[in-house]
């Protein structure tokens, strides 16, 4: 019975947190933290799928939200046109040569029998394809890079809603999965873990120096937006309307009329932001409840269970003729996408992409955290944990801070300690963060809304 | 072509690539030791080395600071080397703290790798804000003492070379204790009854308590070695570069290169991967254009810079590494464990 309460417990519990944010801070607070608990929550889904459905320790999670990052960029910022018309062809020829040349080898992989003029001819083939790529890819790089660099100097994208980038992210991330699963997936626990790990900063290395494709450190601001301005909104008649309506009462309570005024401008001033706010949290929220109920069914089907299957003993399900390799690198892939998703939605929210941005403590490992203490291989349990590990990342410095001045609130005003301890206390979020993650793995390992399994 | 080019080619390659690559791969290896310690006998992947020598590194120090406010220097040898004894034992009884604390339990339990993984994820979380609580995030130097043993202009005037050589005190200290420590390491793991265990026990586990070996007694060795490799390689870094929490924090991946490299749980393969991994960080992001000019003739002098990889990816090179070697050897070059 009581396992049966565990997840609405959980909810609730975190909806009060939130209420008392919003009374005890601001709901513009609340809001701000809601958002990046949705965005948080869809992540860890991602990553449930991979750890929690099959075991795999992926900890390249940094690396596909920044492809969701990109590509919010690449779908949404307005095209360059100098740059391709100087640049694009020598781009394209060294993407076509790279992707020619990758066809060639599988090509030669599978029709040529012997092994030594195999490995001469692929030798012979990446050679030389780098040599062709190199003549092409540097003069047109630079040339891109050196048009009006203080404001472009790179691509661009393609100039549409960014909105579509969120099915974009998730594409790309789930390409690029497909690459680096191919090459890791063979290995196993915990080179799998350090591999991941490496190959993220090789992508986060590469989206901070090709500023041709990103603007790399220069960063790319001044993102389009899939909701309107706070501007725009504060000029709309029926925004105005509609705030004064719905205050209408604490408005005629005020019997000033340049008073009244005033309170209205401020009123209409936040309510914009508030709006805004909201407007994004009801399209993470429809997101986050189609991957959902998408991820529920696949947990809930023959191919979930497949993979719990092969999750628990990889020997009994190979036996019963389970392609490993194949079904690992299929999860690898969904798991990344749905990352990517979420990355690109990051991205949107913030408005801008800056590669220098991404941390693997931040984007890796606060992620794992939350689907171990969501509980692994639940899915609400993920949407849990990114909810409150988020929330604890936020409010613990605020919270820390308290801590510090309630424990030195006997010392000296500048006394020396108080002052190092006042200044050092955002740091506590880290610890936090260790605790949470500590004490889950020792006092509650299936996490706090552990895995069900129904069995017919 | 004269011989003094040569000599100058190779005095050049010496001070820009030769020097830098041996100390930061003596750096490498010293930290790489630990996390194959970790692995050959606990059997899982420690992700807190890196602030384990973080944490080593700020507790030197601390006590540094504290020998230099009641006036006790090194002389022309840095004051840290004289704290380093008391940051190593700092580090170890944290380390005997947190194995007690932490690790033992899933000991008991017997659990996977990928929780002690996971766990030690934890762990780095804790020991990073402890750090950064304690000494703050920002870049320290703690260097004093000499800073150079011979200067290049000093080198140039003596030897009437075009090309000087600079010798900084930091690196002949690095190599110097690199070499002792691991000497001493090898020594212990050889000859020593209680190394002789270690090795036994990592090798294989049931045997080893089969005839009587007492798995306790070798988990507290491991830690007692750990934290002083962690202490010694963090504070030789931090003397070489600079000590800042973050930078050790991502230490953490040049490490497990290099441990995997060499193969995971054997020392000898930790100390040739760290240099492996050192010579090419430094190796592959050298412009060789200044060096192909002295031993080229004058007609075949290169146009461009002749480097391999920007210096922006000088940090990528080690995943790099890492990712080709796990596909092609995952047991790395002297046939560590594999997984």
């Amino acid at each position: 019975m009581i396992e049966k309460l565990r997840a609405p417990i959980a909810f609730l519990f975190m909806g009060l947190l939130l209420l008392s944010v919003g009374f005890g801070q601001s709901w513009s607070v609340a809001l701000g933290i809601i958002n990046l608990c949705l965005i948080s929550a869809i992540m860890s889904l991602g990553v449930n799928i991979q750890w929690g459905y099959a075991g795999l320790f992926n900890a390249g999670i940094m690396g596909f939200v920044a492809i969701g990052g990109v590509s919010a960029v690449l779908v949404s910022h307005e095209p360059v046109q100098e740059a391709w018309s100087l640049g694009g062809f020598g781009l394209l020829t060294s993407l076509l040569v790279i992707v020619s040349g990758y066809i060639l080898v599988l090509l030669i992989r599978k029709n040529l029998s012997s092994l030594l003029l195999r490995r001469i001819m692929i030798t012979t083939i990446s050679l030389l394809g780098l040599f062709i790529v190199l003549y092409f890819y540097k003069p047109a790089v630079s040339s891109i890079e050196s048009i009006n660099p203080a404001k472009t100097g790179f691509l661009g994208g393609l100039g549409l809603p960014i909105i579509y980038s969120w099915l974009v992210g998730g594409i790309f991330a789930g390409i690029v999965a497909f690459f680096i699963g191919k090459i890791t997936l063979g290995l196993r626990s915990d080179y799998l873990a350090i591999a991941t790990l490496g190959i993220s900063e090789i992508v986060i290395a590469i989206l901070k120096h090709e500023d041709w494709l990103s603007r790399g450190v220069k960063n790319v601001t001044g993102l389009s937006r899939p909701v309107p301005y706070e501007v725009d909104l504060q000029q709309a008649d029926w925004f105005i309307t509609l705030v004064s309506w719905i205050n209408h009462q604490k408005i005629s309570a005020i019997l000033n009329l340049t008073d009244q005024q005033i309170y209205i401008n401020q009123l209409i001033i936040d309510s914009s932001g508030l709006y805004v706010k909201i407007c994004y949290a009801l399209l993470f929220t429809v997101v986050l409840l189609i991957i959902l109920a998408f991820s529920n069914r696949a947990l809930n089907s023959p191919w979930g269970r497949m993979m719990r299957a092969i999750r628990d003993n990889e020997d009994a399900a190979s036996a019963i003729g389970k392609n490993i390799f194949k079904q690992h690198l299929q999860v690898f892939i969904i798991g990344s996408a749905v990352v990517g998703i979420a990355g690109a939605m990051l991205t949107t929210l913030d408005g801008q992409f800056t590669p220098g941005s991404y941390q693997p403590l931040r984007f890796t490992f606060i992620v794992w955290i939350m689907v171990i203490v969501g509980g692994s291989g639940n899915n609400l349990g993920s949407i849990f944990g990114g909810f409150f590990v988020w929330f604890m990342w936020i409010e613990a410095e605020p919270l820390s801070i308290f801590i510090v001045h309630a424990l030195t609130g006997g010392l000296d005003f500048d006394n020396v300690i108080r002052l190092h301890l006042i200044k050092s206390a955002p740091h506590l979020r880290l610890f936090l963060m260790g605790m949470i993650l500590l004490l889950t793995m020792r006092f509650m390992p299936q996490g706090v809304i552990p895995e069900t399994i129904k069995r017919t | 072509m004269e011989y003094i080019d040569i000599i100058n080619a190779i005095v050049l390659l010496s001070n820009f690539v030769l020097l830098p690559a041996i100390t930061y791969g003596s750096q490498l290896a010293l930290a790489a030791l630990g996390v194959t310690l970790i692995y050959a006998v606990l059997r899982f992947s420690n992700f807190a080395h890196g602030d384990l020598m973080s944490f080593g590194t700020m507790a030197t120090i601390l006590i540094t600071w504290w020998l230099q406010s009641i006036g006790i220097t090194g002389g022309i040898l840095p004051t840290a080397l004289i704290a380093l004894p008391f940051g190593i034992l700092a580090t170890i009884i944290l380390c005997l703290f947190i194995d007690r604390s932490v690790y033992k339990f899933y000991r008991k339990q017997k659990s996977v790798p990928v929780v002690f993984m996971i766990v030690s994820v934890g762990v780095m979380f804790t020991l990073n804000a402890l750090v950064r609580f304690i000494i703050g995030p920002n870049d320290r130097k703690f260097f004093d003492g000499e800073k150079f043993i011979i200067k290049a202009i000093e080198f140039k005037n003596l030897t009437g070379l075009d090309e000087g050589l600079a010798i900084r005190s930091t690196q002949v200290i690095t190599i110097v204790v690199a070499i002792v420590t691991m000497v001493l390491l090898f020594w212990f793991l050889q000859k020593s009854k209680t190394g002789k265990s270690m090795r036994a026990f990592s090798n294989n586990e049931d045997l080893a308590l089969l005839s009587g070996i007492n798995p306790d007694r070798v988990v507290l060795y491991t830690w007692i070695i750990v934290g002083a490799l962690a202490t010694i390689a963090g504070v030789l870094y931090g003397l070489d570069k600079s000590f800042k929490p973050y930078t050790y924090f991502s230490l953490v991946l040049p490490m497990f290169a290099a441990a995997i490299i060499g193969g995971v749980g054997s020392p000898i393969g930790a100390i040739v991967g760290g240099y492996i991994i050192g010579f090419s960080e430094v190796m592959l992001t050298y412009a060789y254009k200044k060096f192909l000019m002295y031993i080229l003739p004058t007609n075949l002098e290169p146009s461009g810079l002749v480097q391999f990889l920007s210096t922006d990816y000088k940090f990528a090179i080690s995943f790099i590494i890492l990712v080709i070697v796990l596909i092609i050897r995952p047991t790395g070059i002297f046939k560590g464990k594999t997984l």
